[in-house]
């Protein structure tokens, strides 16, 4: 029907399967986001260490390249674990730093303009909300970290041969499952702040406060108590514990390593690191439980 | 076929308040009215049935579909006008009707072509690539209309669609909606606190009073009730007008100055008592319809100490 024809009528056509309605809100927001100059530059930024990372490894396995760069070969540094780990220290601050610029973005808005009963009135439930807002970041922080870690992990593969992918397949599971976790812990903590603080540039701000205070608190904790428990409340200690038990390296150079690091000597059981983390998502996830919803109520 | 709302002793709690008390009843009218005075519970049924609230006892079916177990497909059915200001921020008009109607399940395609058509529908056109933070509160009402028909549903749902309308803007909205009710495709629910828009837009109206159903009556039945009560105010005549409607077999009181109250028996029509009258050289100066209006219903239920008529 034309436009012009001012008639209201009623639709029966074919709809959508009911799964993949959440991919809309995604979908919606990547186009506002290619509106923004900023972040399209900011995000094209975040391919340029990847970028260098695959010349390096090119480089490391052409003695002509070598020659003409006038390296010497025996003091490149290995392409290991400790490689991949800074790649994916220096990439998870990049997508942290554009985690706390869009998260906020994502749900304060719909509850500033009381969007949620417009969303939630739809066959869409609350869980699919909350899917679909998150996998905005799954998607971008994904296409920062764990995406360019395969293909350089598989670009060191092929170049290496002799089976180094095979002895060195713990790499590959450490970028893949490091990054998701990471990718989780923050989506979700920029969803939850994004949900209980309506004002935005706020929101962003406390992003960060999250990170640093609780770093700083927990610090302060093991100082004046002389334990380590404190450490389970500071997320880059939880990750980098985390990511040192994945790829069996400690942290040792890099961005990754000031941003992500271990206290020496830390005595802290795996379990406990793994259940701080869990609680924090459990946190997060009810906080956004107790805000994304049709309508508020007062209970008395 | 199954009536549009079926509420089965529907309770619903804010904690330890009781907002909706065991609502039982059945709603089948094209435009149901929902009326009350603040707090009666009209927005928390409307956000009930959309699934907001989770009912303590009893539950509710929309066109037979439960709204416990099935609140995916009663939403499917639905489209809702909330009573705020709602809308997604730095969005076209278009766009944002266009996200509303996709969410619903429209393929792409459809659901670009729909928003565009709901604007032109809604009267805004011209104002649909506009940014929707820029609209004044009658272009964002009537932008929630849109966003609300979009996807073609079968149920309406308009929370205070008048709200913060000037006289004209109002006027629009009214007509939008009896026009959106006449095309007969869907049936739609309008809460208001204002019985004149429940009047020109429902057939039946729900009135709750503390959460309970306080009166629940068909207006057509009620207006076609009332056209068999008159009052006449006549000149003239020598009494064979009098005899005339007897013979009719209406009720005729009379009282002083030709002034009659009188009540038409099945079949009989007003015509009738014009040719009488004009047989007997009677003028008939004045006719009203004893009107039992929507305010009388409802000033009628609000006085009932226990609700109901």
């Amino acid at each position: 029907m034309a436009v012009y024809k001012k008639t209201y009528r009623g639709y029966d056509g074919a709809l959508t399967p009911a799964w993949s309605r959440f991919l809309v809100i995604p979908r919606f927001a990547f186009a506002q986001m290619r509106a923004s100059r900023f972040l399209t530059m900011f995000f094209l930024g975040t391919m340029i260490f990847p970028l260098l990372a695959a010349v390096f490894i090119y480089v490391h396995h052409s003695l002509a390249a070598m020659k003409l760069l006038e390296i010497n070969p025996s003091r490149i540094v290995a392409i290991d674990a400790s490689f991949f780990m800074t790649f994916l220290g220096t990439q998870s601050i990049l997508a942290y730093l554009l985690t706390a610029f869009i998260g906020p973005g994502l749900v304060s808005p719909d509850l500033a303009n009381n969007a949620l009963p417009l969303y939630l009135s739809r066959p869409l439930t609350r869980a699919e909300y909350v899917a679909g807002k998150l996998s905005v970041l799954f998607v971008l922080l994904s296409a920062m970290t764990w995406i360019p870690g395969l293909l350089l992990f598989a670009l060191q593969a092929y170049l290496e041969g002799n089976g180094w992918m095979g002895n060195n397949l713990r790499i590959a599971g450490g970028l893949f499952v490091g990054a998701w976790i990471w990718i989780l812990l923050q989506s979700l903590l920029a969803l939850a702040v994004s949900a209980w603080v309506k004002w935005k540039p706020v929101a962003g701000a406390l992003m960060f406060g999250v990170f640093f205070v609780a770093s700083g608190f927990g610090a302060a904790f093991n100082m004046v108590l002389r334990t380590q428990w404190g450490s389970l409340i500071n997320i880059s200690h939880l990750i980098g514990t985390v990511w040192t038990w994945l790829f069996d390296q400690p942290m040792r150079r890099g961005a990754g390593a000031a941003f992500f690091r271990v206290a020496r000597g830390d005595q802290i059981p795996p379990w406990c690191i793994w259940a701080s983390l869990a609680a924090l998502c459990v946190f997060c996830l009810w906080m956004l439980a107790r805000k994304v919803r049709g309508v508020e109520v007062a209970r008395s | 076929m199954a009536p549009v709302i079926d509420l089965d002793g529907l309770e619903v709690r804010f904690g330890e308040r009781v907002i909706l008390n065991r609502l039982t009843g059945s709603l089948g009218g094209r435009a149901i009215g929902l009326l009350g005075p603040n707090g009666a519970g009209k927005s928390t049924l409307i956000n009930t049935l959309l699934g907001f609230h989770p009912p303590a006892a009893g539950t509710a079916r929309v066109f037979g579909h439960d709204i416990r177990t099935e609140a995916r497909q009663v939403r499917a059915l639905i489209g809702y006008m909330p009573e705020n200001d709602a809308f997604i921020a730095r969005m076209s008009g278009v766009r944002f009707v266009r996200l509303m109607a996709e969410l619903a399940g429209l393929p792409p395609e459809q659901a670009m072509e729909r928003a565009h058509e709901a604007f032109f529908h809604v009267g805004m056109g011209e104002a649909r690539y506009r940014e929707i933070g820029t609209y004044s509160l009658g272009m964002k009402q009537l932008a929630k209309l849109a966003q609300a028909i979009a996807h073609g549903p079968r149920l309406l749902l308009l929370d205070e669609p008048t709200n913060g309308l000037d006289p004209p803007a109002r006027q629009r909205m009214i007509e939008l909606i009896r026009e959106i009710r006449d095309r007969g495709d869907l049936h739609l629910i309008l809460s208001s606190h204002l019985l004149k828009d429940v009047e020109e837009c429902c057939d039946q109206v729900l009135i709750l009073k503390q959460g309970r159903i306080a009166a629940c009556c068909n207006l057509e039945e009620e207006r076609r009730a009332n056209r068999k009560f008159l009052e006449l105010e006549t000149r003239g005549g020598d009494g064979e007008f009098a005899s005339g409607i007897a013979r009719l077999g209406c009720e005729a009181a009379w009282s002083a100055n030709g002034r009659v109250k009188l009540v038409l028996p099945e079949g009989v029509e007003v015509r009738q008592l014009y040719e009488i009258a004009s047989r007997s050289q009677v003028q008939i100066r004045r006719l009203n319809y004893k009107r039992d209006s929507l305010e009388d219903i409802f000033l009628k239920a609000m006085e009932s100490p226990n609700g109901g008529l």
